[in-house]
């Protein structure tokens, strides 16, 4: 069986490429006037967030990678050249396949902006891996991401909506990639700092974790737009392509997990993971959650080490309110809340 | 009487989940052009976060114009914050942020629209809150 590098073949394989697809028509943008304001409201909170992995001290981290077994190691790897590929594909081919589409030309240009973003965070790995390990073990690395089969196919599915013909389709897979499938491996990263280990690492992978949620909630937000201008029937049959396109990316997802978590016994946890993950990723869309509760009860300190002011400790309604004591509003001047 | 006041944005995610909650509310208007909303009885305040970075500007513009207002501010007695965990600590910040300005409690967090399990605990979270706050007055 031949496994080929599912981005550079569809630029390569001209069967398979696809004319590259480019809006028709520019006229210089006016930021000016704005008609979805959204548009706005995402560019500044991308430019905002904006950050370079240079920032973030990875050698303090040179210790900590010492003391994981070489089978944790190797995980560690393969699960960051995984991600690698994913942000690869989004800021190559997602996030552009997207512009064509756009319905305001400043979606067009937030685009733009998560393309670079995406290709950001494919670096900041290589940036991760020259820090702590050698270069024999990154080719190694990346030789596995070519050669295993279920992060290839995950690739191809995506792929293969990508250069299809469906702009809500296509939004459909960006936000899937976005919300769900980086979670097998950002698990990972989340559980090594719950246990105090490669922490500047985990704190370079939560500014990815934040950016692909605005993305998420972005390319989410313009499907929703754009399925109000479609056909009750086209809607419904867009919903079942959702569905039936989650099955398969969940199907490959499991045997993704077991392949990479079996050997260090966290397959189980990472699953509740996805499942979590899949349920935001359909809210993004517009869905209501398909995994009840019984399969999302996320492992409370992988949950704190994405967010600390997540956990039960923090919902007054089911934790001991009756002893709460409520204050009352004080007095506050307008100046408190120019922020 | 238990009353709410929310705050969504054109996503319309709070709005969403206001819905499937199917109590009372007052949204808090969008754009400055419109006519100011008023609370006249006690509320609890609903408002999203979507937002990360250092917390500058995690309220949104609209729900401190609104709370602006000490008539509005005088009447609040909790918050009910609405976001993304992926947020870390910039998880529903908003609500952290009004909760310290006016004393009041952070009654509960969820995600996007929230699942039908954050629907419930807050229904029921509501009534118990309000009777509790009824029993405070009257003792």
């Amino acid at each position: 069986m031949t496994l080929t590098d599912p981005v550079n073949s569809a630029k390569n394989d001209p069967a398979h490429a696809g004319k590259i697809k480019l809006v028709d028509h520019v006229n210089a943008i006016n930021w000016n006037k704005i008609q979805d304001d959204k548009d706005l409201e995402v560019w500044n909170r991308l430019v905002n967030n904006f950050w370079l992995p240079e920032k973030v001290p990875l050698s303090n981290d040179i210790q900590s990678w010492n003391t994981l077994t070489p089978e944790e190691q190797q995980l560690t790897m393969r699960v960051f050249t995984g991600l690698t590929l994913l942000d690869t594909i989004q800021g190559t081919v997602g996030a552009v396949s997207l512009i064509p589409d756009s319905l305001t030309p400043h979606e067009e240009a937030v685009y733009t902006n998560i393309a670079f973003m995406e290709s950001v965070h494919a670096k900041s790995y290589s940036s991760i891996f020259s820090t702590l390990c050698s270069t024999k073990e990154i080719d190694d690395a990346f030789r596995w991401s070519v050669e295993n089969e279920n992060l290839q196919k995950k690739a191809s599915i995506v792929m293969e909506y990508y250069r299809g013909d469906s702009p809500l389709k296509r939004k459909v897979a960006s936000t899937l990639l976005e919300s769900f499938l980086f979670y097998s491996g950002f698990y990972l990263p989340m559980y090594w700092s719950s246990r105090a280990k490669l922490t500047n690492t985990a704190d370079l992978i939560r500014l990815i974790i934040r950016d692909e949620a605005v993305h998420g909630y972005y390319i989410g937000y313009k499907f929703q737009r754009g399925l109000e201008l479609v056909s009750e029937a086209e809607r419904e049959d867009i919903k079942d392509y959702t569905f039936s396109l989650l099955y398969e990316l969940y199907d490959n997802e499991v045997q993704y997990t077991q392949d990479l978590y079996d050997g260090v016994g966290l397959t189980e946890d990472v699953k509740k993971f996805l499942h979590y993950n899949a349920n935001k990723a359909l809210m993004n869309l517009g869905y209501e959650p398909m995994f009840p509760k019984s399969v999302t009860d996320v492992n409370p300190a992988i949950l704190s080490a994405l967010s600390p002011n997540a956990d039960e400790n923090h919902d007054f309604f089911s934790g001991s309110g009756s002893s709460y004591v409520i204050g009352k509003a004080v007095n506050t001047e307008d100046e408190d809340w120019d922020f | 009487m238990t009353n709410l006041v929310y705050f969504s944005s054109v996503s319309g995610n709070t709005q969403r989940f206001m819905e499937k909650l199917g109590r009372p509310a007052d949204r808090i208007p969008l754009y400055a052009r419109d006519e100011p909303l008023h609370a006249d009885e006690p509320f609890v305040l609903v408002v999203p976060t979507y937002g990360g970075g250092d917390g500058n500007g995690a309220v949104p513009k609209q729900v401190i114009r609104f709370l602006n207002d000490p008539a509005n501010r005088a009447l609040i007695r909790g918050v009910i914050g609405a976001g993304n965990t992926n947020f870390g600590t910039g998880y529903c910040l908003a609500g952290d942020i009004i909760a310290a300005k006016c004393a009041v409690p952070h009654l509960y967090r969820f995600e996007v629209f929230g699942t039908p399990d954050d629907v419930r605990a807050v229904d029921e979270g509501l009534d118990a809150f309000w009777q509790a706050q009824r029993q405070r007055l009257t003792a």
